[in-house]
């Protein structure tokens, strides 16, 4: 990964801008929103776009631009810390499937079918029955639904690895399963992880609001995109104004991590890179 | 008129050029062999002349076919290259479909080249023709061998009565005694057929075999050419001249005397595979080693032959700790093992060359870290000391030190597998397997790792236990030859007697294979 590799690839570099444009948008309103985000002023709702609410104002009165930076922030740090939970267990358990093999492999695969087998709205629910909704609630959810994506993504690369020889000659070498895992197959999958965290984000950022949207994630006064859009959800008809700011957010920020998400892969998959030359080796 | 005529033809790949200002002419009927290292351009030369290179080559120069240049439409050239050009390729394996059965693969062939209303007649003569049974056509590729794959290939590419075939390393995939089969069939088709051939290979021998006229090309340039005899009894250029001593294996003088006392004794030695199946119809277990005792003496240099599939591979993991043994053991220096127990010390003493040096390296790791990685095995030692291990097996086998900063990508094939024996080198090991040390290496390189390794014996006193199928390069190398087949060992003595008057049919066969000598 280089800086060419970037500019090989159009889409990686538009992908990756506007990602962290909004990324940065919510980052800016931990400190500074044009609006604090809980003044209500009933006598300025429903306005649309004007000079001082560049993108409007809600059923409360609320500066929308304020909202939708600070929604967008929610909808990061969920996803994100979703995705740290699924990497963080998954991983090792698809490393330690390949590093041990065995009755452990056998474990590892039934268990991640076991947790796919439930999806994350319904441990969701599962967890908003037992400690009431919330954030942790959806970051818990969207964490559990993440793991068996990366236990089998760890698997499946470090499984290729396994079968070269350098793997052989650690073993040779005296190294244990741990470390054979840990210096050998994990840096030999990073690029496959990378890839696949930015998939999971977007993925997370819809799940995210999912959840938020059927009232199990984000509470109010803290706001989301999922939320925004429920509480825009019985003035559609009369104000659609206040759905589609928070829904094409959603969109714009899934698209662009999706379309990051596509470069990367294209940009560090080694099939692809440099192909013209590998049709000349030999 | 020549059949194929190539006028300063330049392949670029962005910018870099792959194959420059090369002209040859094929005549109609001529064998012509094209010879070169890994990267010198061969590949796609041949790729050129059947219009089939890469969307991101920039080409410039003349390609004519038969006096004519390649037609520019794509559905015209796909039509020429269908009836007039039959390509084999060096893997049968990728280039076969493996859903497809055989026969089904033939007619879709039969098809394309407009000859459907005959294919029920067609195809058993084709079979026949290539030396397979009219049985194989409803077998999958993968229920058949190498050598029947690469027959199949054959079959496929002859469909069409062919003017030009191409065979691009058509062998280098298959072991020694196919190898040969494989090349007196082109040899037979292309004389019945009066069919030109287009060879290429990087082996001198098998070019010299089966060709009537050779070019030989380095860095995308045509060093020289003309009729085999010419180029290689007498070569102009100094390349062909190199090519030509490093095919020659000569025997490395034996500068130890093997001590009697052994250091690795095999004894009743088994790995046994249970096979798939269910209850009483399950198959047979597979004994890939069944019951081999041998021993290695300190010192000795002991070669182990066969053709794929023997069970080499197998023992050599086993005594290397990669793998257990069913049944039997090993003693090594005294202490018993079956395997995998080996125990670190032990371990210490004893190492593995792979065959192929481009995945015997991590890419993420620096050389100097892969190095290092065995001396886990003599416990903690002080970062000096690894220093300086690490040096002393870098300058052994003709390295700087500086280059162990470097990434495996930036290194050559010849050079990885100098690392990779520096590597083995590291815990001062007594015994060091060598699985196909050169095998995967250009011909040119392997006489220098050859000589490479019969030097470090001497000056290290080491023992080898060498795994190959090349029995050249076992001659030149071995003290004593162990001839393996289904596991079992069948024949064993010094290189000279063995090959001077082989006993086992198998050891016939591996000698018979060998391909003459280059003038």
């Amino acid at each position: 990964m280089t800086w060419g590799a970037i500019r090989q690839h159009p889409s990686l570099y538009i992908g990756l801008i506007a990602a962290a444009a909004f990324a940065l948008l919510g980052l800016i309103s931990l400190w500074w929103t044009p609006y604090p985000i809980e003044q209500i002023a009933i006598a300025r709702r429903f306005h649309g776009p004007m000079a001082e609410h560049w993108l409007g104002t809600d059923h409360l009165g609320r500066d929308m631009l304020s909202l939708v930076m600070s929604g967008t922030l929610t909808s990061f740090v969920v996803a994100a810390l979703g995705v740290l939970i699924g990497v963080g267990l998954g991983v090792p358990m698809g490393l330690a499937a390949v590093a041990w093999g065995g009755a452990l492999e056998w474990l590892v695969l039934r268990l991640s079918d076991l947790t796919f087998a439930f999806p994350a709205i319904v441990v969701a629910i599962l967890i908003a029955a037992l400690a009431g909704p919330g954030e942790t609630n959806a970051i818990i959810a969207i964490g559990v639904f993440n793991i068996p994506v990366f236990a089998r993504v760890a698997r499946g690369g470090a499984l290729a690895v396994a079968t070269q020889d350098f793997v052989a000659a650690a073993r040779l070498a005296g190294l244990g399963n741990w470390a054979i895992a840990v210096r050998h197959l994990l840096p030999n999958i990073m690029s496959l992880l990378i890839v696949q965290g930015t998939i999971q984000l977007s993925l997370g950022i819809l799940a995210e609001a999912g959840l938020s949207y059927i009232g199990l994630g984000t509470q109010p006064p803290a706001t989301s995109l999922g939320l925004m859009l429920r509480d825009a959800q019985s003035l559609f008809l009369i104000h659609p104004w206040l759905s589609v700011v928070p829904g094409l957010t959603i969109v714009f920020v899934v698209i662009a991590l999706n379309i990051a998400g596509d470069g990367l892969r294209d940009a560090m998959d080694p099939r692809l890179r440099r192909e013209g030359l590998a049709h000349g080796a030999g | 008129m020549a059949l194929v005529e190539l006028a300063d033809l330049t392949i670029a790949f962005g910018g870099r050029p792959a194959v420059s200002g090369l002209s040859l002419r094929i005549e109609r009927g001529d064998r012509f062999g094209i010879i070169g290292e890994s990267g010198s351009g061969k590949s796609l030369t041949a790729l050129a002349i059947a219009g089939l290179l890469p969307e991101t080559a920039t080409v410039s120069g003349e390609v004519q076919f038969d006096g004519v240049p390649l037609p520019a439409d794509e559905r015209a050239l796909a039509r020429m290259r269908g009836k007039r050009i039959g390509m084999v390729f060096q893997e049968p394996m990728t280039a076969l479909n493996p859903l497809m059965r055989i026969g089904e693969q033939i007619e879709e062939a039969i098809a394309l080249a407009e000859l459907s209303e005959a294919a029920q007649t067609l195809l058993p003569g084709l079979l026949g023709e290539v030396g397979l049974e009219p049985g194989h056509a409803a077998r999958f590729p993968h229920q058949l061998s190498g050598g029947q794959r690469q027959r199949a290939m054959i079959a496929m590419a002859l469909v069409s009565q062919p003017e030009l075939m191409i065979a691009d390393e058509p062998t280098s995939a298959l072991d020694v005694i196919t190898q040969r089969t494989v090349l007196d069939l082109i040899t037979e088709i292309c004389t019945r057929r009066h069919m030109t051939l287009l060879f290429i290979s990087h082996d001198i021998r098998a070019v010299a075999a089966l060709c009537s006229r050779v070019g030989v090309m380095r860095a995308g340039k045509l060093v020289e050419q003309g009729d085999t005899e010419a180029v290689l009894g007498a070569p102009k250029a100094d390349y062909t001249r190199r090519l030509l001593a490093a095919s020659r294996m000569d025997r490395q003088a034996a500068l130890i005397k093997p001590h009697d006392r052994p250091l690795l004794a095999v004894k009743n030695l088994s790995r046994v595979y249970q096979q798939a199946g269910f209850w009483f119809w399950r198959n047979p277990p597979l004994r890939a080693v069944d019951e081999v005792s041998f021993e290695i003496g300190a010192g000795e240099c002991v070669a182990l032959v066969g053709p794929s599939g023997c069970g080499k591979t197998t023992l050599a993991r086993m005594i290397v700790g990669l793998d257990s043994a069913s049944e039997g053991h090993m003693v090594l220096d005294g202490s018993p093992y079956r395997g995998r127990d080996l125990p670190p010390l032990l371990r210490a003493g004893l190492s593995l060359v792979f065959q192929d040096p481009f995945s015997s390296f991590d890419p993420r790791m620096s050389m100097g870290d892969s190095l290092a990685e065995p001396l886990h095995l003599l416990g903690r030692l002080s970062g000096e000391e690894q220093a300086a291990r690490l040096r002393e097996a870098v300058e052994a086998v003709g390295l700087e030190t500086g280059m162990l900063k470097r990434y495996p990508h930036e290194f050559s094939g010849g050079q990885r597998q100098r690392l990779a024996i520096a590597r083995a080198l590291v815990t001062r090991p007594r015994l060091v397997v060598l699985d196909e040390p050169v095998s995967a290496l250009d011909v040119s390189l392997r006489g220098e790792v050859l000589h490479l390794l019969s030097r470090l014996r001497a000056e290290h006193g080491l023992s080898y236990l060498i795994i190959s199928h090349d029995l050249d390069m076992v001659a030149a190398m071995a003290d004593r030859v162990l001839v393996m087949e289904k596991g079992r060992i069948v024949e064993e003595g010094t290189p000279e007697h063995l090959f001077a008057a082989p006993q086992h049919r198998l050891t016939r066969a591996l000698m018979a294979a060998r391909l003459p000598d280059v003038a």
